[in-house]
């Protein structure tokens, strides 16, 4: 197959953002439908590239490769394995949907071309195989959200979020980049070339006493974007902040981009230095996971709490690859997808609402379930999936990870635990108060969903309650990509 | 036909599912939506039966009718179902029991498609529990029955009443009782859980009898633990979990709110089935992974249960709301079948162990059928008269007398009167733990006698003394109503005088 997929995956939403903001005096229609085509056809084609991969055959497919800046050891340079595969899938779920709420939006012009860039480099950084694409396509996920949040974020906190959100993500993106050049450098002493190339990287054997310097500096300087503790502060702000789309696509796929790059870079180029350190960051993790789960039990705001279980719940995806063990990493693999699904739905549901009440304040609303039906069970199969109720793809991700964490030290899996309860009780507290319990007299009149969102909606409970059910709709790709970082491990 | 025998435990398991499906798709008409309902939920019972026929009774103690397919291939968890003598009876009882609640429940008037279909959905969930012969797939269903019971308590429970939870915090009781419910619940599971990932983790599958084989030869150091260390601790990890479904002293207290506040079906089929869960849960899984810890600890479960027996007693008497007395009158009746269980487990392979054993399982089967009746005429008479109240009933014994008829026999049956099906299990019970733990049974003894004396005051207040202002709104039962009652009585009735049809399937199942 001569056909560069994944570098079309990878461009046509930038360049269909690019014709959206050059296009002179476009109609508010017309861009909604450019958007909308642009959106469905993304999302058809990395569905068929999770389909195409062999996940018999595993490692790196539709792979592609051109010199960029030869001299430096610099190309660009993208595929796939069973790892990012899914992830891949996942973007174009969200831009998908995301696209379908934001049917009503102002100014979609500059807010669909912002956000279409901003999906080319998530894509992009999926798809790396180079430090320098990675990087490169790293800043282009991360600059149009400043924008994004600023102008079409909520009037109350949007300058302070934007800017603090920003600030986190390149303080960390600097310490990675410095933590990557040292890495590349350190690597030509070995190699005897200048390589940016992730695959040689792998193979440079970089000194045990190096990786044990450089790795936390590195793999802390993604993982912000993972929203780990004590630096999750941005996230939920962020999020809150952060028009419908955007906290999906943020929640949804930018913090899969930071556990991703801090596995991909971190663990992956210095495997001796994640051995060395990682029994320190899974304490870190468990405060994630626990802690989160409380301050989200507590908050009177909607869009909070599934801001803070967001934090909690990305603890339990770094928790997984800090196990380093092949049920965590497992779990893990499989719990960015599901909670990127899991996350887009309850934000784009919590959109729906707020974009008809005006209020996230959880005391105030009620009722919803006779207004918004849809919506409501939308949520609370978003709810069972977040307390890891069997029957629904966080079940699947959350069991392999507390099997992992019991291979590695059995009281983090049972303290990790009590985050399921709690978990439970403030989704089933929010649900009963939003979507149960009388109708406040002022929303008699709200009209429901229209019928995008409601494509939206089942389009990702569909794969909450598909992977759920069938776990062999993503396990096995899971398990390819997983079985590649253990040789890696393994080899070290 | 081979397709049929060959995948017949799948279809007993997932019709109630493709019925919820379908009853999505059917107009939202009451009517339509209760008939469909209701003779969807025949299909289940018409395959178990078929079951029971093909079942190979001389090999009851076996896993029969086994499935097998890959589920989540990686951890090597497996869809694999099975059923022997217990859990045959089982689920011979859920899918007896479903379509009589659903048939009890065409009084309900409120969103009856999604009530429906929850029920359905319900009775896969706890038909999953009885077959799964997984941990990971057992898990699975175990917890997932929790949802559909949560919303028919949190959406269908009474309508009245409020629950002062802290200062500041009133809530409807319905909405105290399912949230209780649930948290409970899992919060009890956290442990079941937990111990589950860790036989994962040590065995490499969660296939249960490769589980159990390798499990019960481990020794050493399992996970830097000593392995009798981690074996108590898991062994409590399961026994909490299933001591709270049972539910058993000190663990029951989201009962009486749960059962009270439930819809009327949804408390018979609490009652009838997912009490039973729990024990089965000890049969299935405590009493076969950690014989040792469930011989060294039998003393403690045998207290529970034996403080259940005494105390679901005393608070059933004390009780002055109706319903509220027939939910402790389960607390009472399922504390037997842990005494019996505590005394197996104490005095395994003894021929003690075998009666009580028999005496547990038909306790269960019996308990399923006395509860559902029970509360299905608590429920009758709270929705003509509104109120659960005993002192506001009276005299009603001439005033309608087929509702009193078969309140006096479902009570008696209850009770223990010999000639009935719970005289028989219960004589059982005490036949298998008196020699094993006489203490514990004499003082369960007591327990009996206040049996007695709470099932005689309900009578008595509801049916004799002066009729009350109340009278005039109660009509007897309708033809649905003694529709659902019969079936019940019957197999009452026939497992009173000849208990041996089902006794036998129990017991080459428990003895094998």
């Amino acid at each position: 197959m001569n056909l560069p997929l994944l570098s079309l995956i990878i461009f046509l939403p930038i360049v269909a953002g690019t014709v959206m903001l050059l296009w002179p005096n476009a109609s508010r229609d017309a861009i909604r439908r450019l958007a909308l085509v642009t959106a469905t056809i993304t999302f058809a084609l990395s569905a068929w590239l999770y389909v195409a991969y062999d996940f018999v055959a595993g490692g790196y497919q539709f792979v592609e490769k051109y010199p960029w800046l030869p001299e430096l050891g610099i190309s660009y340079h993208v595929g796939v394995d069973g790892l990012s595969a899914p992830l891949i899938l996942l973007t174009g779920v969200v831009i998908f949907t995301g696209t379908l709420v934001s049917w009503n939006i102002d100014r979609p012009r500059e807010f669909f071309g912002l956000l279409y860039i901003l999906a080319t480099g998530v894509f992009g950084v999926f798809a790396a195989l180079d430090l320098f694409t990675l990087f490169f396509m790293y800043e282009v996920a991360v600059f149009p959200m400043y924008l994004l949040i600023v102008i079409w974020g909520w009037e109350k906190t949007r300058e302070y979020a934007g800017m603090k959100l920003t600030l986190y993500l390149l303080v960390g993106s600097v310490l990675a980049l410095v933590g990557g050049l040292a890495m590349v450098f350190a690597a030509r002493d070995n190699l005897g070339y200048l390589t940016f190339d992730l695959l040689e990287l792998e193979k440079a054997g970089l000194s045990v006493g190096f990786q044990k310097f450089w790795f936390p500096i590195v793999f802390f300087g993604f993982a912000v974007l993972g929203g780990i503790f004590p630096v999750h502060n941005w996230s939920p702000d962020g999020h809150v902040a952060a028009p419908t789309a955007v906290s999906m696509f943020h929640a949804g796929v930018l913090m899969k981009l930071g556990a991703f790059a801090a596995l991909r870079v971190g663990v992956m180029l210095m495997p001796e230095g994640a051995k060395f350190h990682l029994p320190w960051i899974i304490l870190l993790t468990l405060v994630n996971v626990v802690y989160g789960a409380f301050i989200a039990s507590v908050q009177q705001d909607f869009k909070y709490v599934i801001g803070f279980s967001s934090v909690s719940h990305m603890g339990l995806v770094i928790m997984g690859i800090a196990t380093l063990n092949h049920d965590g990493l497992l779990g893990s693999g499989v719990q960015m997808f599901s909670h990127g699904v899991m996350t887009a739905l309850f934000f784009a549901v919590v959109g729906m609402v707020y974009d008809r009440t005006h209020t996230r304040h959880i005391p105030s609303l009620g009722g919803m379930m006779k207004k918004l039906p849809w919506a409501g069970v939308a949520f609370i199969i978003a709810g069972l999936t977040s307390m890891g109720m069997p029957g629904f793809s966080g079940f699947i991700a959350e069991f392999p990870i507390f099997m992992g964490v019991w291979r590695y030290e059995p009281w983090i899996a049972i303290v990790a635990a009590i985050s399921i309860v709690v978990t439970a009780s403030y989704v089933l507290r929010v649900a009963h108060k939003v979507f149960f319990g009388p109708l406040p007299e002022e929303f008699k009149d709200i009209p429901d969903i229209n019928v995008f969102d409601r494509v939206a909606l089942v389009t990702l409970v569909f794969f909450l309650v598909g992977i759920g059910v069938f776990p062999h709709m993503m396990v096995p790709w899971i398990e390819s990509g997983v079985n590649y970082v253990l040789t890696i491990l393994g080899g070290a | 036909m081979d397709f049929l025998t060959n995948h017949l435990l799948t279809l007993i398991l997932f019709t109630p599912l493709l019925g919820a499906v379908v009853l999505w798709f059917l107009p939202d008409d009451k009517k339509t939506q209760r008939w469909a309902g209701f003779l969807f939920s025949l299909v289940p019972l018409a395959l178990t039966l078929w079951l029971w026929a093909r079942f190979d009774f001389a090999r009851a103690a076996e896993f029969q009718f086994q499935e097998r397919a890959v589920w989540y291939g990686p951890i090597n968890a497996s869809y694999h179902l099975g059923v022997d003598g217990v859990a045959l009876t089982m689920v011979l009882l859920t899918t007896f029991l479903t379509p009589l609640a659903l048939l009890a429940s065409f009084s309900v008037q409120d969103r009856v498609k999604v009530y429906y279909m929850l029920f359905l959905f319900l009775e896969t969930g706890m038909l999953g529990v009885f077959l799964s012969l997984d941990l990971m797939l057992f898990f699975v269903f175990w917890e997932i029955g929790l949802v559909p019971m949560f919303f028919l308590i949190f959406l269908w429970g009474s309508p009245k009443g409020e629950r002062h939870v802290w200062p500041g915090l009133t809530v409807p009781s319905r909405v105290y009782a399912a949230f209780k419910f649930m948290i409970y619940t899992m919060a009890g599971s956290l442990g079941l859980l937990l111990a589950i990932q860790m036989l994962g983790v040590v065995t490499g599958t969660f296939d249960l009898p490769t589980v159990i084989e390798r499990w019960n030869q481990a020794s050493g150091t399992i996970l830097g633990f000593e392995a009798s260390t981690l074996k108590a601790m898991a062994f409590w990890a399961f026994a909490i979990a299933f001591a709270l479904k049972v539910p058993v002293w000190p663990f029951h207290t989201w009962l009486p709110d749960a059962h009270t506040e439930a819809p009327t079906a949804g408390s018979m089929i609490l009652a009838g089935v997912l009490l039973k869960l729990g024990a089965f849960g000890f049969l299935r899984f405590v009493l076969p992974l950690y014989p040792e810890q469930a011989k060294q600890y039998a003393a403690a479960l045998a207290f529970m249960g034996m403080m259940a027996i005494i105390f679901g007693a005393f608070a059933a008497w004390g009780q002055e709301d109706f319903k509220r007395l027939v939910a402790y009158s389960s607390v009472n009746h399922m504390g037997f079948v842990v005494l019996a269980i505590a005394a197996a487990a104490w005095a395994a392979g003894t021929e003690h162990a075998n009666i009580a054993l028999n005496g547990a399982v038909l306790q269960m089967f019996n308990h399923g059928l006395t509860a559902a009746g029970m509360f299905f005429l608590v429920g009758a008479i709270y929705e003509r008269a509104h109120t659960r109240e005993l002192k506001k009933f009276g005299g009603l014994f001439g005033h309608i007398p087929v509702y009193a008829g078969m309140l006096v026999f479902t009570s008696m049956a209850s009770l223990g009167l010999p000639g009935l099906n719970s005289f028989v299990s219960e004589f059982l019970i005490v036949r298998g733990a008196w020699p094993v733990f006489q203490l514990f049974t004499a003082l369960s003894m007591i327990g009996l006698l206040i049996t007695g004396a709470y099932i005689l005051k309900g009578i008595k207040d509801v049916l004799f003394g002066p009729l009350t202002e109340l009278a005039d709104h109660l009509t007897d039962l309708t033809l649905r109503e003694v529709l659902v009652m019969v079936p019940l009585m019957a197999l009452m009735l026939i497992l009173g005088v000849w208990p041996m049809w089902l006794l036998e399937v129990i017991n080459r199942a428990v003895g094998g």
